[in-house]
């Protein structure tokens, strides 16, 4: 057991609905002991979310070679751990994919080893076609 | 040359012209023709990488070329529509001749019986807020950047200063750092920033982004190439205080301060609102001109894609209605005024006889403000009453007002907006 109590507070801006309710939530033990501000059960629930394990969708592009453009749009098929969403984003920097490809289509699988394929959020046609 | 005729055409292959040729088709209309100055259909979406349209029509949240993708598959679908894409209209005349350029066909002229204008909206400016400083390479609008970096594979930049906090602006700070970029700031004119919360957490805030509201660039540096700006504070004038400024280095300065809707066409033919900058229209989307109609950016600038292609839904059936000689001429017209504290509406005009049943208005309020009371009212009459817990400029207030509850004498409704107890301004 750890006796060296850590207590840490968070303020954050709920995003759930547009009153946008400034809170703040406090840890201690990796537990919230306290959380004042928001307003509602959803707000409470995203701040829960948010300090304990923040998510987010990726969206990004990843080269396309023979397509009718240069790029491909992707987005990844479920959120993302937030502190891991610039290491994707710079993976994916690294690989190309070849045309064609239709929306909907896992172009990159298991980034990461996260679990989670980054989708073709469109068509891309080969050039030529 | 070719002359061609047909019932409904769209100027514009975005989501509202997407809508409207479909919507056109589904209402009667034989065949329906769809211009495109671009390469594809898709209009801005194409660029919009992100996600989070949709929520009201599909009731998930897609990308921008998700969501297009939809609508271009029934377009294409649809034997009873014809694309043109890599097509420029260069004018539209009042008897409905539209001449349009495209390097297979060459000069082409048009005749419709109903024309729906869809043409989007274009960003301000440099030259439009008249920054000081010589005229580097390396500023670029938000909206041009997004299209360079998310289609063609250009990074405008890799030291970036963006300048307004809308939507667009920080999306594109976002997107720069995803790929690689260090964004050393984003700087708003206003005390607020005009964009989501839910943008200004996972765009700047997730970043370390800093954001200076009730700031402005003040000057550029660089003769050929940008090197940095001065950011300095303003007063509630928007007039700079002296001895405030600040300077960021950067190689590439981004400007997301404003979208105009794009009436080079239409202007001429229809009437404009001075506020909104597009044709003003009535329930119907139709303009001030028979048998002219108008939906999405070119009517008025939409945060929600959704709401542009329901406006085109609108314009499509009517104008398709139009062209069968259905729609009949108006009896009696009712204006639609802003008034204390809302800033613009749309429609401008509410036409009898009506087959709606109900008419959406969109708003937008004059200033952010938290506890006020929405008032839709002919006279003493109240249409409609509703408290909101908060109104921002940035994002579209919408309310049906039911058709019955319109006194038929009436010459005009008023949309009003008041502070209740406890309410007003915000911080
Ligand atoms: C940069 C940007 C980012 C946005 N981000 C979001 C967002 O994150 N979420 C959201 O919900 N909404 C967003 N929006 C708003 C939403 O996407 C738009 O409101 C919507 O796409 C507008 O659709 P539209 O059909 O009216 O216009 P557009 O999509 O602009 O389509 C207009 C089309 O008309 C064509 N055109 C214009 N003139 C001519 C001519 N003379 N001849 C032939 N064709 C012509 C253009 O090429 C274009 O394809 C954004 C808007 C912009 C500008
Ligand atoms: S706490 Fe509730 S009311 Fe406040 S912003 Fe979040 S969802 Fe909205």
């Amino acid at each position: 057991m750890n006796n060296q109590e850590q207590k840490a507070s968070k303020r954050l801006t709920c995003i759930v609905c547009p009153m946008s309710c400034v809170g703040e939530v406090e840890i201690a033990d990796n537990q919230i002991v306290r959380m004042v501000g928001f307003t509602c059960k959803r707000g409470q629930e995203y701040a829960k979310n948010e300090v304990t394990a923040p998510k987010r969708v990726l969206t990004t592009t990843i080269r396309i070679s023979k397509g009718v453009l240069p790029l491909l749009p992707v987005v990844s098929q479920t959120p993302l751990p937030k502190e891991k969403i610039i290491e994707c984003a710079r993976c994916l920097a690294n690989i190309t994919v070849k045309a064609p490809v239709r929306e909907g289509d896992a172009v990159y699988k298991d980034i990461l080893g996260l679990g989670v394929d980054m989708i073709a959020s469109r068509d891309i046609e080969a050039v030529g076609k | 040359m070719s002359s061609l005729k047909f019932d409904v055409a769209v100027i514009g292959g975005g989501p509202a012209g997407l809508a409207a040729a479909l919507s056109a088709r589904t209402a009667g209309a034989k065949d329906v023709l769809v211009i495109e100055r671009d390469r594809e259909l898709g209009g801005i979406l194409q660029q919009c990488i992100h996600n989070g349209f949709g929520l009201h029509r599909f009731h998930e949240e897609l990308t921008g070329p998700t969501y297009s993708g939809r609508f271009i598959r029934q377009v294409k679908a649809d034997a009873g529509i014809t694309v043109w894409e890599d097509t420029l209209v260069l004018e539209v005349r009042n008897d409905k001749t539209i001449w349009a350029i495209n390097p297979q066909q060459g000069l082409i002229g048009i005749t419709a019986k109903a024309v729906v204008f869809a043409m989007g909206c274009r960003e301000r400016t440099r030259g439009a807020i008249r920054i000081p400083g010589l005229r580097p390479a390396g500023i670029f609008t938000a909206g041009a950047a997004q299209r360079m970096v998310n289609m063609e594979g250009y990074i405008t930049g890799k030291k970036i200063v963006v300048l307004g906090s809308g939507d667009i602006g920080l999306i594109m700070a976002r997107r720069m750092t995803l790929e690689g970029a260090k964004v050393q700031a984003v700087v708003e004119l206003l005390p607020y920033s005009n964009g989501l919360t839910r943008n200004v957490v996972q765009c700047l805030e997730d970043f370390g982004i800093p954001l200076h509201l009730s700031h402005t660039v003040s000057f550029i540096h660089g003769k050929d190439k940008i090197t940095g700006v001065t950011v300095a504070a303003v007063d509630q004038d928007r007039n700079i205080i002296p001895g405030t400024e600040f300077e960021l280095d950067c190689d590439c300065l981004l400007l997301s301060v404003g979208l105009i809707p794009e009436n080079e066409l239409s202007r001429g033919i229809v009437d404009l609102d001075g506020l909104t900058s597009g044709p003003t229209v009535n329930q119907y989307r139709q303009t001030s001109y028979d048998g002219f109609f108008a939906a999405g950016n070119v009517v008025h600038v939409h945060d929600l894609v959704d709401f542009v292609s329901e406006e085109g839904d609108i314009a499509g059936k009517f104008a398709a209605l139009y062209a069968q000689g259905k729609l009949p001429t108006a009896t009696n017209v009712v204006a639609v005024k802003a008034g204390q504290g809302i800033r613009t509406v749309v429609p401008q005009r509410i036409s009898w006889p009506d087959s709606s049943g109900k008419v959406r208005l969109f708003m937008r309020a004059q200033e952010p403000a938290v506890r006020v009371k929405l008032k839709i009212a002919a006279g003493e009459d109240v249409l409609v009453e509703r408290q909101l817990p908060i109104a921002r400029p940035g994002e579209m207030i919408v309310v049906d007002v039911p058709f019955d509850k319109i006194p038929d004498c009436t010459q005009e409704i008023s949309v009003t907006l008041q502070a209740v107890q406890g309410g007003g301004l915000r911080e």
